[in-house]
């Protein structure tokens, strides 16, 4: 495996104050996905528009396919396929006629083909003739992405792909990223969401404040940080923890309704179905059961505690 | 050079032109018309010839150069500054694409503009008043090189601008003013001595006197000092715009 985007130490301070990312380096592999994982204002988006020339790294460097993204920033900029986070489009041009413009200053000759290849494939070909202020906000975020496809880039950056879509557009947009990884492209995703993240990405690197806290892939990263919550609600309420269940870690929540259990996702053992079945056999009756997932928030503080250790 | 790139801008900026194509070319038709209804005929019976030359036809080449000026500006301001109020100046900011390239896109095209509406209005002008062009040659080139001169301009202007009011602002406080003293009415004769010297210090009057001269053989400053003006205005524009993306002012962080 090569590395098709190196990132070398990389820093961006706004306007000699702000500091948006501080001694960034990063490999990311031909072929990969891998999700930047981190809350808002973290510099994912600083980090984005840095390789992709919208930003000037204050320092460091970067490369894209062997080339410098400032330096060799034709070469550079031609393989890489750029999707914001805002949905910046102009209201009054037709789907296709805004696709071909952005082929165009690529550099890339006319391509009918190809555009309908990429349009059909985004549920977009019906409405090539539409003026962009027609269409619903998931369609403008396809435009997007057909957009930044339509130069046939190596490398494509999501910025926030499925910020503010809906569960059923959400799950197209990740068939589209599956889609694309099969045929070669390495994706470079920022999301706030963990579930987007293990969804989809081979590896996840947590940026918080400017700076990678660590680069690892999906599995090890969930099995590692995901802890869970079995909340049980009751019933009828309860004094105390029942003594059958002494074994468990379990907890009575304040008003005796309801218990909660944490365990670990990744574990092998969870423990989910001896507690279920001490619960019947001490005869308590359930109303509910729900799981949560720990959230984006307390991975980070977790890491942050790590990192300070 | 990238060479479709260009071309890219250039066609798409033209489309929204020809989207709009009865507003752009309408209005300037109609507001010549009511320029030589209202200092042609009303008002310029009452003037006898200027330098030799009726007053509606003296009047046809600095029409031409109001419209061209303030339809270069607006379209080239508007033409960035849209993509930069919209937020679609990402794509262009991430493309493989040098200042070179987005300049000649733009400004090409609201050029282009300008100058289909300044030939526009000299037809125009032809129903009202018979039109001789002494030099065509010469007129055609300072036409082109002020629609190039104003478009690049236009496209500082764009990029300075920080919202709708800074958009005008310059057209209207500046530019439009400097046009109106500027003789597109008058030869700067026709003004008392003293005013004849500070009207020597407004660019506009060299642009227009040299476009007169191409049509009439006559000018109120030498056609070498309206060469060199346009020419020292052309320059200066393209340096402001050199800078510009050299620093990244108001595009880049």
């Amino acid at each position: 495996m090569t590395a098709i985007v190196d990132v070398q130490n990389m820093g961006k301070v706004y306007a000699g104050r702000f500091t948006a990312l501080s001694g960034v380096s990063l490999q990311i592999e031909q072929g990969e996905i891998i999700a930047l994982l981190g809350p808002n204002g973290a510099g994912k988006t600083t980090l984005i528009s840095a390789l992709c020339g919208i930003v000037t790294p204050s320092s460091g460097r970067a490369t894209v396919g062997g080339h410098d993204v400032v330096t060799g920033y034709r070469k550079a900029r031609a393989m890489i396929g750029l999707v914001p986070q805002e949905i910046a489009l102009e209201p009054f041009e037709k789907v296709i006629n805004t696709v071909r413009f952005s082929r165009g200053l690529f550099g890339k000759r006319r391509d009918d083909a190809l555009i309908e290849k990429i349009l059909r494939q985004l549920s977009l070909w019906d409405k090539r003739n539409s003026r962009i202020r027609e269409l619903s906000g998931g369609m403008k975020r396809r435009v997007l992405i057909a957009k930044a496809l339509c130069h046939e880039p190596r490398v494509l950056f999501l910025d926030e792909p499925t910020a503010g879509v809906d569960v059923e557009l959400r799950r197209d947009m990740w068939q589209v990223v599956e889609d694309l990884r099969q045929s070669g492209v390495t994706i470079i995703l920022t999301t706030h969401y963990i579930e987007e993240a293990e969804a989809i990405a081979d590896r996840i690197a947590v940026i918080s404040k400017g700076r990678i806290l660590l680069v690892e892939p999906t599995a090890d990263l969930m099995a590692r940080m995901g802890q869970k919550t079995l909340r049980i609600d009751l019933m009828e309420r309860l004094e105390a923890v029942p003594e059958a269940l002494a074994g468990y870690d379990v907890s009575l929540s304040a008003d005796g309704t309801s218990l909660s259990y944490t365990y670990e996702a990744g574990g092998e053992r969870t423990g989910i179905t001896r507690l279920l079945q001490a619960l019947a056999a001490e005869g308590l009756a359930l109303r509910d059961i729900q799981t949560k997932q720990s959230s984006l928030e307390e991975i980070f503080v977790g890491l942050i505690k790590e990192g300070e250790a | 050079m990238n060479l479709p790139a260009i071309w890219a801008i250039y066609l798409y900026e033209m489309k929204r032109f020809f989207r709009t194509l009865m507003e752009s070319l309408l209005s300037p038709v109609i507001s010549t018309s009511l320029y030589f209804v209202v200092f042609g005929a009303a008002i310029g019976s009452r003037i006898d010839e200027v330098e030799g030359v009726s007053y509606g036809a003296f009047i046809v080449p600095g029409l031409i150069m109001l419209s061209v000026m303030t339809q270069a500006i607006s379209n080239a301001s508007f033409g960035i500054y849209f993509p930069k109020f919209i937020g679609t100046i990402f794509e262009l900011l991430s493309a493989p694409v040098n200042f070179l390239e987005i300049v000649l896109g733009y400004v090409g095209a609201a050029a282009t503009k300008s100058l289909l509406i300044g030939i526009v209005i000299l037809v125009t002008a032809g129903f009202f008043v018979e039109i001789r062009i002494m030099h065509p040659w010469a007129m055609l080139a300072f036409l082109l090189l002020t629609c190039i001169s104003f478009s690049l301009f236009g496209f500082i202007i764009g990029i300075w601008a920080e919202n709708f009011q800074q958009l005008q602002l310059i057209p209207l406080l500046v530019i439009t003013p400097l046009i109106f003293l500027g003789g597109a009415f008058y030869s700067i004769s026709m003004l008392p001595e003293s005013w004849q010297t500070v009207a020597l210090f407004n660019p506009v009057v060299y642009l227009v006197s040299g476009f007169r001269w191409s049509f009439f053989g006559t000018a109120d400053v030498g056609v070498g000092w309206s060469l060199l003006a346009i020419a020292g205005f052309t320059g200066i524009c393209m340096g402001v715009v050199w800078w510009i993306f050299k620093t990244g002012y108001r595009i880049k962080s």
